[in-house]
């Protein structure tokens, strides 16, 4: 009988296709509990100071107002609990919204509206009349340098300060050298979804629809913050607009709906603006990065030293790390990472797709394009000179690497080696060619989680765990997973996430769900099927009765024998038999011994080509190939679609996107006509693909996760190609149009 | 939005009426500019007269040969109009480069005349601006000003006018048909906007109440010899960062009749008047148009952040013009 | 049913070169709505402008009698008033496209249209996209080529690209992108979008005499 297929590598259309496309699928602003007030926040126009008056009787006296709430009228809130990760404090403000009436930055919350309609809740926003005394605020990387402070750690997780070697010495003695710095502004993620959140409190229970990447975290943050033991609080999110490293621990816009809720006795939902996005709702922070590298003649690389400079606010922790990639990217011997962190008077900043990846490879892959050509060398051959077999920053093996077969691909389906490397000597008509490239890579991560699993007499499963569905395919992906370790078609296998209720995940981030998730689901199965498999061979009815567990394999909803494939046993069967509407089983994983044996990095080669009017210079990318070893790919569709979006996210990034703070403080653009997202007339040609290697020693089903891999070098092979096409190397993202005039 | 009434127009008098007897009235037209100012709390009015409903929305031959516009013909129904792509092609440009077409479904040609500036200043409710709150200042001038003003700039205001629409008009010499309180007129689009002086609030010559009924285009042969281009960052999608309509006519090699207007760069739908002057009697080519080019941004006034807008729509304009000259 | 053949059979359906059908699947929430004036809200100022008015909104072929002040947006009505809340806010100024809806078969952004001026107009929501359970074909299209990831920017997608196939003007590649360039999408789906569009259009040609 031959095998059927495994759901795993799959490119299965999502399970909650028909829901989106419908408009079904509900997002946390779309309950509507009865009696639903309506909450606007009032933000700050100055950039550091006080409120010094904060004048709420006009906004009182309008239509339909339920409260005017100020820290004077605030109900209490305790700070943000400190201890939500394994290691370290939270890179997130722990100050409560409105805890006093100190203003920190442009657009800090000062006073939340709560009216009976929308439409009136905004309207008496506007006549809050508030009065502030301005201080001096910190503007600037440069400013504020002589405060600035090393960070050690990112989120406890990932070294910061890294020497191998003697850096400088190998600067001194070089026959190749570069230095240079490279700058990326203040980015901001701009879901479509704004964060959003409705607050129902029952008493001392309180329910957050809550556009949260991690309820299991918000509710812990609003149990801890309202004094409630976790049980009493319930985050639901069965959908989320869009993430990108926001909506993740907690924002203040689920602690002001919460105690909004509170003190108005009635359901609030409240919805940030685009406007308010900008300042409440995370950033990526500016970084300033100085780079630099040392190379023998024929390119092997001699000394890395990559230091950067971020930011971060007055109320928020937050490191931007760079340099994590340059520790162990490329084999060098002489290597120096370092970060700094200044406080500057800008709202808190926090993980973006790539939180240093994205950055850091823009910096690290455009000094190493700049590098090859110092040294006259073709930057694909550098790379692949300076390979790094093993990790060198811990001094271990990698798990699984391919990245070598990332570029030989990459360069094949490019055409790369038609490139002439002469900067202006490709021409398409009138305009300008330029080929560029750069590595990708993101670490392989993967924290504990939990599922549970339940078989049930019509031959069906639910498996669940609080993961979420962000866009990443998490309702298709992992019920795949359940379904393979089941041996039940996947349309058989339903899967739940989104909800505090269920067994503990962890924030949908740093590429990890389907690792994690994944691997808690695997283990919660197997367990299921062992009930499943005892009650069969301890059961005289059952064809298998008898037969040793290791003799049976599950397949198509049934246990069958290997020996003899006729002797089989459906799951409903079993069930009927023992009299069971369902056999349950939950169960943790995490990584294990080989956290220590392995390092787990995923690689991938990204190729650009851009085209630019030499007199017009905007650059257009016409062409995008990106090759990818992620380990295993478990959803061929879904996972080039995450890819997609790194890749277009990368060239926003790359091109367009900016925010902008003004010599008061100011953001100038906090709306999408002026923080400009790509659109689709900017979108081009894409190719990707996978390697598709399984990393068996990171998890069970060998997936190591691509939610960020995408976007891992595409800012510099943007540059790079920028610099191939005009000769003028930008060291400064976006690449606007007047950097090349 | 602060609570307004609404009400529909039942004839263009009466609409008139309307809002000429109250202050703080106005007409609704597509919506896509004023409701957006009103959430943000710029805007302020008690009664909304939606004038969507009045029969202004034909294109329609003209006697002398030109075209009339209504003034509620939708953006989009005016730029694929055959007689507006075959004899006005700028303006077809013009209006296919803006917005959306969701927005260019919704915004009419009244509506985009009254379209007002995309300065973040002017729109944040808060900062000091003279357009929005007269005295209170400038905070564009040492602000961040890259998507600002270097032509028609006054010391009270460097905000841009945003309209792409109005550039590819006043290159066509339109005439702006009204009915107001004292009756009718006609006012050439030239004229129809105003520089900001010291009173930058002041953005049209229109009195509260008077009501834009249509656009003339003149007949203009040499008009089909047009061309609208626009130079923004990203491709679709998003206001000018610098923009030109130009039109050529040209006979026995020489340039008879030449029009470059520009968007992106001035406070108000820019004619470049002494540039086109300069052209006829040239015969088109590089050291004409670049001179014409040089021309057009005399009296250029910079500020921090957007002094590449010079030297960006000077090449928009021999771009322009190129194109148009290579036309058959 | 694989969406392949759901999308052939669906094509064949001559009402969707019409652009889209109206069915009955409009739920009628008239009762309760949380904005209008009902008895218990404070007493507003006695002659203040904006009052709420009757408003009559057609919606996916359904009729629904609201009550509403003029200055609440067709979008907000459609998700606070009528609980359809397949139209999305994404900025709430015009500038992303999740709002899009088909009033009278053309696009527009509902964030920047008052509900009151939609009165005696047909308005579609992607609520109404389908035909009862059948899905509009670019609905089997976006799912089939993964033309979405969160899901939030895809009703607006949806009602564009129906407006899109209605104007009838796109047709090359470049030209979708060109006329889809009024939806923003975060998570990076245009070039799936684009095959969407593409196939639906293709295969609604292929349906004419």
């Amino acid at each position: 009988m031959p095998e059927p297929r495994s759901p795993l590598g799959q490119p299965l259309d999502r399970a909650d296709g028909v829901a989106k496309v419908t408009g079904r699928a509900k997002y946390a602003a779309e309950f509507a509990p009865p009696d639903l007030a309506h909450a606007v926040v009032v933000t700050s126009t100055i950039t550091r100071g006080r409120v010094t008056a904060c004048d709420t009787a006009a906004a009182e006296k309008s239509p339909g107002v339920l409260a005017v709430i100020t820290p004077r009228t605030v109900p209490a809130m305790k700070a943000v609990p400190a201890d939500l990760l394994p290691k370290g404090r939270p890179p997130i403000e722990l100050r409560p919204p409105l805890a006093d009436e100190k203003v920190s930055h442009f657009g800090q919350a000062v006073a939340v509206v709560v009216a009976d309609t929308f439409e009136r809740a905004t309207a008496a926003a506007a006549r809050v009349r508030v009065t502030y005394q301005a201080d001096e605020p910190a503007l600037t990387l440069e400013e504020a340098e002589p405060t600035a402070f090393e960070a050690e750690t990112f989120v406890g997780r990932e070294d910061l300060k890294h020497r191998r070697g003697d850096v400088a010495r190998a600067l001194a003695g070089a026959a190749v050298k570069l230095e240079a710095v490279y700058r990326t502004p203040v980015e901001h993620h701009n879901p479509i979804e704004p964060a959003a959140t409705i607050a129902e409190w029952d008493g001392d229970s309180l329910t957050l629809h809550d556009s949260s990447r991690w309820v299991h975290a918000t509710r812990r943050v609003a149990a801890g913050v309202f004094g409630l033991s976790p049980e009493k609080v319930r985050v639901i999110c069965p959908f989320i607009g869009g993430a990108f490293g926001s909506k993740g621990f907690t924002w203040q816009q689920n602690l002001l709906a919460a105690a909004a809720a509170r003190h108005v006795k009635r359901p609030v939902k409240l919805v940030l603006t685009r406007q308010q996005m900008f300042t409440l709702a995370g950033r990526r922070p500016e970084t300033k990065q100085a780079v630099a590298l040392a190379a023998t003649k024929d390119g092997g690389l001699t000394a890395v030293r990559h230091a950067t400079m971020s930011e971060t606010s007055p109320l928020a922790d937050f490191v931007e790390p760079c340099g994590t990639l340059s520790k162990h990217l490329y084999s060098c011997p002489n290597v120096e990472v370092t970060h700094r962190v200044v406080r500057l008077n800008r709202s808190s900043p926090v993980f973006m797709r790539g939180p240093g990846e994205t950055p850091g490879s823009f910096a690290l892959e455009s000094a190493l394009d700049e590098l090859a050509v110092a040294a006259g060398i073709d930057p694909l051959v550098l790379r692949l000179k300076n390979h790094a077999d093993r990790d060198e920053e811990k001094d271990r093996p990698w798990s699984s690497k391919h990245l070598k077969e990332c570029y030989r691909r990459g360069d094949e389906r490019f055409g790369w080696a038609k490139r002439d490397p002469k900067p202006r000597s490709m021409r398409d008509g009138n305009l300008l060619v330029g080929w560029g490239m750069a590595t990708a890579a993101y670490p392989g991560i993967r924290m504990e989680a939990r599922a549970k699993v339940r078989v049930t007499a019509d031959g069906r499963a639910v498996a669940a765990s609080a993961a979420h569905e962000i866009g990443n395919g998490a309702y298709t992906v992992l019920a795949q997973i359940a379904a393979a370790a089941l041996g039940l078609p996947v349309d058989r296998v339903r899967f739940e996430l989104g909800d505090s209720d269920l067994p503990f995940a962890p924030a949908t981030g740093a590429s990890q769900t389907t690792a994690a998730v994944g691997s808690a689901v695997t283990a919660a199965a197997v367990e299921a099927m062992a009930k499943l498999v005892k009650l069969a061979t301890t059961d005289k009815a059952s064809p298998l009765f008898g037969i040793a567990v290791d003799q049976l394999a599950a397949r198509e909803g049934k246990l069958v024998s290997r020996a003899d494939g006729a002797k089989a046993d459906a799951f409903s069967d079993i069930l009927r038999r023992a009299k069971l509407k369902g056999v349950e089983a939950d169960a943790t994983a995490a990584p294990g011994e080989e956290k220590e044996k392995f390092s787990f990095l995923s690689t991938g080669a990204q190729f650009v080509e851009v085209k630019i009017d030499p007199d017009l210079p905007r650059v257009r990318v016409t062409r995008v190939v990106g090759v990818y070893d992620p380990g295993a790919v478990l959803n061929p569709k879904t996972a080039r679609s995450q890819m997609l979006g790194g890749i277009l996210m990368g060239l926003g990034a790359a091109l367009l996107e900016e925010t902008v703070y003004d010599g008061r403080g100011l953001v100038v653009n906090p709306d999408l006509a002026d923080y400009r997202l790509p659109v689709h007339a900017d979108t081009s040609d894409i190719d990707v693909s996978f390697v598709n290697e399984p990393d068996r020693h990171f998890n069970p089903v060998g997936a190591r996760g691509l939610g960020e891999l995408g976007i891992s070098g595409i800012g510099a092979a943007v540059a790079n190609a920028v610099f191939h096409a005009t000769g003028k190397r930008i060291r400064d993202l976006p690449i606007t149009p007047e950097k090349l005039l | 939005m602060t609570p307004f009434d609404y009400t529909r127009a039942e004839g263009s008098a009466a609409a008139v009426k309307q809002v000429s007897g109250s202050a703080k009235a106005t007409f609704l037209g597509g919506g896509t500019c004023l409701i957006d100012l009103m959430k943000l709390h710029v805007e302020n009015h008690d009664l909304l007269v939606d004038i969507t409903p009045l029969p202004l929305d034909r294109i329609e031959a003209t006697a002398g040969g030109g075209v009339r516009i209504g003034a509620n013909v939708r953006n989009s129904e005016l730029a694929h109009d055959a007689t507006i792509y075959k004899n006005y092609p700028a303006l077809s440009e013009a209006l296919l480069s803006g917005a959306s077409p969701q927005l260019r479904n919704m915004a009419t040609v009244g509506g985009n005349l009254m379209q007002r500036t995309r300065c973040p200043y002017f729109r944040n409710g808060f900062s000091p601006c003279n357009k929005r709150e007269p005295k209170s200042g400038c905070a564009a001038k040492d602000g961040y000003n890259r998507s600002h003003a270097v032509l028609g700039v006054s010391e009270h205001c460097i905000a841009t006018h945003p309209s792409d629409m109005c550039v590819a008009l006043i290159a066509f010499d339109a005439v702006v048909k009204t009915h107001g309180p004292k009756g009718e007129r006609a006012i050439p689009i030239t004229d129809f906007h105003l520089v900001p002086g010291d009173t930058p609030d002041r953005e049209t010559v229109l009195e509260h109440g008077e009501l834009i009924t249509a656009v003339e285009l003149p007949a203009a042969p040499w008009a089909m010899r047009s061309h609208y281009l626009k130079v923004r960052d990203r491709a679709s999608y998003e206001f000018a960062l610098a923009s030109a309509a130009v039109a050529l006519e040209v006979v026995d090699g020489v340039i008879k009749t030449a029009r470059v207007a520009l968007g992106g760069v001035a406070t108000k739908p820019w004619r470049a008047a002494d540039a086109e002057k300069s052209l006829v009697g040239q015969k088109p080519g590089a050291p004409a148009f670049a001179a014409t080019a040089e021309m057009a941004t005399k009296g250029v006034a910079p500020r921090q952040f957007n002094g590449f807008k010079v030297a960006l729509v000077r090449r928009v304009i021999v771009r322009a013009l190129e194109t148009v000259a290579a036309m058959k | 049913m694989s969406p392949d053949q759901d999308i052939d059979s669906a094509a064949d359906r001559r009402e969707f070169m019409e652009g889209v059908a109206v069915g009955g699947i409009g739920v009628a929430f008239a009762a309760a709505l949380p904005i209008t004036a009902t008895a218990d809200e404070p007493v507003p100022p006695a002659r203040g402008p904006g009052q709420p008015v009757p408003v009559k909104l057609n919606v996916n072929g359904t009729d629904h009698d609201l009550k509403l002040e003029p200055r609440v947006t067709l979008l907000d009505a459609l998700r606070e008033g009528l609980h359809l809340t397949g139209s999305k806010k994404g900025c709430d100024h015009g500038q992303c496209g999740a709002c899009t809806v088909l009033v009278d078969g053309r696009r527009v952004n509902s964030c920047l249209t008052l509900a009151v001026a939609t009165v005696g107009r047909k308005v579609q929501t992607v609520e109404g996209l389908a035909d009862g359970d059948v899905l509009h074909p670019l609905q089997l299209a976006f799912i089939k080529h993964d033309a979405f990831q969160c899901g939030y920017c895809t009703p607006g997608q949806l009602c564009s690209a129906a407006g899109l196939l209605k104007e009838g003007r796109a047709k090359s590649d470049d030209e979708i992108r060109e006329e889809m360039s009024g939806n923003i999408c975060r998570c990076g789906a245009y070039p799936n979008i684009l095959v969407a569009v593409r196939e639906v259009r293709q295969g609604a040609l292929k349906e004419k005499p």
